[in-house]
């Protein structure tokens, strides 16, 4: 079995590894153990700022610093930076444009046990409706670092999901190629395209096991960014296979599956079936326990995409 | 200071509130109360205090200045415009579709301005995050910020008050334009944040009492500031909102209201007339 590795884990070690390369400092509101930016704290002691249980200064003072030039990270759980601070983000960080990269973990429902106030399911809705804001949601520990240099690199403000539960390493870090707002064919198919990102891209890959026993080819795709999201990418796979599944662990309401309809219902309308949370909160319990719950499964995919090859014309 | 220099800026203050008023009124819509109250501490900062450079607004070196009361711009702009930022004529263009003069401060499209603002309570954290930038990168400017006294309600200024004591913001000085009003009435009325002295003392930093239309107090005070080592400056500024305009002076419906056309000729005539007396 592949290696297990939090993508949160990937993000303090990216950060830890970067600090070296370029210069970034780091914000945290009293979660750097668990955001793991206590990593970049330990090499870089005095790049490292604790703004203790206040993320809407947070993000403030990250804003003001990025423009004075630098290039700060700041981190909490998605739902106290997405969700608390939603408005420093919009009005301090995005609308100046501020070069600001927000890097959130514990998102979705994989935080587990802490339960519903801990497991935010809005938050990729919610940064996307931010003009200019670039959004990832890293699927393996491997892309996870990728999108962090790739969020240094990139001019601008930037949002970036990563998750609590230790989760497969699905890439190759010897050969992998990461571009913000370029979705990646995984696997080739020709009935049905399942589009996923983070946590579900795993159980895309299975579903799609899945659904060759079945004599169904479904096409695997990764969208590691969800803004700007790979129209090109999506609109061909519709084209091509007819139909689509999206896979995300996040609220089907405006989230990734949202964003995937409203691509292909302007360039190619064919049957988008939305594999997410439905319109609910969460609840405490074990990762996987909770994945079934709320019909975040391989099993799941499976479903949809029976469904939606019946939907065809 | 010399009685020459204070005349001068008094001259460049009245100037900065035909400013306000011009924009307010060209634009049917804006703050003109809690600008005439914070013109004349925007007068000494651009005037006399801040090292700026306006045909290189976005210098490396500069002071920066934050105005966390953002609705507050007409005298931001104003005084910018009179600085030569850009010019004097756009004012009246303020707020106006193919204008960038935005409602609010607007850091992308207007030169001179540091920090985009308008949301209560933000401003001053980006001020701490500049001057914690400035410590960072070894430079030596300043950072200024105001805030509005109904502003203090707002708990991320306290958050940030808490940020730049910590991290020993002596780099940034803050004042606090006390009028005494906000939308709804009196700010003792609304929702009582004071004593606002004791609070920010309590909280770390260097407080300053003065008379915010005082030019000598206002110089004394942002000297002060800079001597002080190991803590931000907080300056409790006592001010009159709609000060200048006798019709606006302390008048909490004159907070977000355009004079009339007879009431803008009077406010001109008794600007023109204060600096006929200068
Ligand atoms: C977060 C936020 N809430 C509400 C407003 C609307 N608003 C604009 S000005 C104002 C009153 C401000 O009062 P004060 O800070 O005393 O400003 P001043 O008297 O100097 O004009 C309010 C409530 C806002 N701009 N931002
Ligand atoms: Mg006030």
């Amino acid at each position: 079995m592949a290696e297990k590795i939090a993508t949160r884990e990937a993000y303090g070690s990216a950060l830890a590894e970067f600090g070296h390369k370029y210069n970034i400092i780091v914000f945290d509101a009293d979660l750097a153990e668990a955001t793991k930016t206590i990593k970049f704290k330990k090499e870089h002691p005095d790049k490292f700022f604790d703004c203790g249980i206040a993320e809407s200064n947070m993000l403030g003072v990250a804003a003001g610093a990025a423009a004075a030039g630098m290039i700060p990270f700041v981190s909490s759980f998605a739902m106290f930076a997405a969700g608390r601070a939603f408005e420093q983000i919009r009005n301090s960080v995005a609308y100046p444009q501020l070069n600001v990269k927000i890097g959130a973990t514990h998102a979705g429902i994989t935080v587990g046990e802490d339960g519903a106030t801990h497991q935010c399911l809005e938050d990729l809705a919610l940064m996307r409706t931010i003009p200019g804001m670039v959004v990832m949601n890293p699927a393996d520990a491997v892309e996870a670092r990728a999108a962090v240099e790739a969020a240094i690199l990139h001019k601008g403000p930037v949002y970036m999901r990563f998750g609590r539960a230790a989760v497969p390493v699905l890439f190759d870090a010897n050969n992998f190629k990461f571009e913000i707002g370029r979705g990646v064919v995984l696997a080739e198919g020709s009935d049905v395209t399942i589009a996923a990102t983070g946590v579900m891209v795993e159980q895309a890959l299975i579903a799609r096991d899945l659904l060759a026993n079945e004599g169904i080819s479904a096409r695997v795709i990764n969208c590691c960014t969800i803004k700007p999201i790979d129209r090109e990418l999506l609109t061909a796979a519709a084209q091509e296979t007819g139909c689509v599944v999206t896979a995300e662990e996040h609220s089907v309401i405006g989230g990734f599956g949202s964003a995937v309809a409203e691509v292909l219902c302007e360039t190619c309308p064919v049957p988008v079936l939305r594999v997410g949370t439905e319109d609910v909160f969460g609840r405490s319990g074990k990762v996987p326990p909770l994945m079934e719950l709320y019909g975040l499964t391989a099993q799941n995919i499976v479903d949809k995409a029976k469904r939606a090859v019946a939907m065809k014309k | 200071m010399d009685s020459v220099a204070r005349r001068e800026l008094q001259k460049t203050a009245a100037n900065v509130r035909l400013g306000i008023l011009e924009e307010v009124f060209n634009a049917s819509s804006g703050h003109p109360g809690g600008s005439l109250s914070i013109a004349d501490i925007i007068t000494y900062l651009y005037f006399a205090e801040m090292n700026v450079r306006p045909d290189e607004p976005d210098w490396d070196d500069r002071d920066r200045f934050v105005l966390s009361k953002g609705h507050t711009c007409p005298a931001l702009y104003a005084a910018l415009a009179e600085k030569g930022f850009f010019p004097k004529e756009d004012l009246k263009t303020f707020r106006h579709i193919d204008s960038y003069l935005q409602g609010h401060p607007d850091k992308k499209h207007i030169p001179g301005i540091d920090m985009s603002s308008g949301s209560l309570g933000q401003g001053i954290s980006a001020a701490c995050g500049m001057a914690l930038a400035g410590k960072l990168q070894n430079k030596s400017y300043r950072v200024y910020t105001a805030l509005g006294d109904g502003e203090s309600q707002e708990g991320q200024v306290w958050e940030a008050a808490m940020f730049a004591a910590h991290y020993k913001l002596d780099n940034l000085c803050a004042v606090l334009d006390f009028n005494g009003l906000q939308i709804d009435g009196a700010v003792t009325e609304v929702m009582n944040p004071t004593p606002l002295d004791d609070k920010f003392r309590a909280f770390g930093w260097h407080v300053i009492v003065i008379d915010g239309h005082d030019f000598d107090q206002i110089e004394a005070a942002y000297n002060e500031a800079k001597t002080v080592k190991g803590q931000p400056t907080l300056i409790l500024a006592k001010t009159v909102k709609g000060k200048g305009v006798s019709y606006m002076e302390n008048k909490a419906g004159w907070h977000g209201k355009a004079p009339n056309a007879d009431e803008y000729a009077q406010g001109v005539a008794e600007l023109n007339a204060y600096i006929e007396t200068l």
